[in-house]
């Protein structure tokens, strides 16, 4: 191995060489350097995709729909009626095509989101899910046993409101629209926003007043 | 004053270019994404066979075995290629001093 002739100054580390990736680390960057050596994926396009999930998607973009749909009646109808389509005119609609369900909790229905197959999750209004929306613990769980899981996430919901749950697939994705708290009259669309918790929009909390 | 609206991020960097390749890939048409889920969905029920998966580490584990095996299911990268560029990326790291970027040069690679 050749050496760094400039070690004067860092004899102390001149065998050091770069620290070593993990093994799954190492393995995702042979198959990126062979699938962009063969030309079946782009670069470019890999830092485009990490951009947009990394930094102009996110929960807020889902809770902007909701502070709409809850001071706009003919946005919610739209919405109900159609989400991909209403989703769609706003620009905010999947890269994948999938097709999106907005689900209203009401004082007799509370709705609740998962993937029992993998993950699946309107990534465009809610970004990356959360590590706990790929467990185990409530992929299996939400379904078997909704309200106990639900009171976990501090969620004690009335014995007269049924819980139903939706199961997402690579091809429908769900958004929950929650009950617009009391407190929250006569605030505008934008002040909404921030009563609107990503976990409202899954179903495993409620809209709530800012802390 | 908490954000309502914390974005999630990916723990580890190869989380996120793992992330990014599977959905480039699917994005130029190298498969549908349904088929990757159904894939991915397997893995993670074998996985979830031994234990409860905790959603993290092991969740983006399942992932990488399940692309792997989908893109050598489709004749897209076959494990014995990937596995040599492997090797010789852990080459590259050991033999580049520290601090210096990692290169894998072109006439290293296999089949090069």
């Amino acid at each position: 191995m050749p050496h760094d002739h400039h070690h004067h100054d860092h004899d102390h580390d001149h065998d050091a060489h770069a620290l070593l990736p993990s093994d799954p680390a190492l393995r995702v960057k042979a198959l990126e350097t062979l699938l962009v050596d063969k030309g079946y994926v782009d670069p470019a396009a890999m830092d485009a995709i990490l951009d947009f999930y990394q930094n102009k998607v996110g929960p807020q973009i889902g809770a902007r729909v909701v502070a709409r749909a809850w001071t706009d009646p003919a946005f919610k109808a739209a919405l109900l009626a159609d989400a991909s389509a209403t989703l769609a005119a706003e620009g905010l609609l999947g890269r994948q095509g999938e097709h999106v369900v907005a689900v209203e909790n009401t004082p007799e229905v509370h709705n609740v989101v998962v993937c029992t197959l993998c993950s699946c999750y309107p990534w465009p209004l809610l970004g990356i899910p959360p590590t706990w929306y790929k467990s185990d613990a409530y992929r299996a769980r939400v379904v078997r046993e909704p309200r106990r899981v639900l009171a976990e996430f501090g969620l004690d919901l009335p014995e007269g409101q049924a819980v139903r749950v939706w199961d997402s697939t690579a091809e429908i994705r769900y958004l929950v629209i929650p009950m617009r708290p009391e407190g929250s009259e006569g605030l505008d669309a934008e002040a909404l926003t921030r009563w609107v918790t990503r976990n409202s929009m899954i179903g495993t909390g409620l809209a709530e007043r800012p802390a | 004053m908490t954000d309502p609206h914390a974005v999630t991020r990916f723990d580890e960097p190869w989380h996120a270019q793992l992330f990014a390749l599977t959905v480039a890939l699917s994005e130029a048409g190298l498969f549908p994404w349904t088929d990757w889920t159904e894939a991915f969905g397997a893995t993670l029920a074998r996985h979830g066979l031994t234990r409860a998966l905790d959603g993290g580490a092991d969740y983006y584990a399942a992932w990488l075995e399940a692309l792997e095996g989908l893109l050598a299911a489709r004749g897209l990268a076959a494990p014995d290629q990937v596995a040599a560029l492997r090797d010789a990326w852990e080459a590259a790291y050991l033999a580049t001093p520290h601090g210096q970027p990692v290169r894998l040069d072109l006439a290293d690679r296999p089949g090069h």
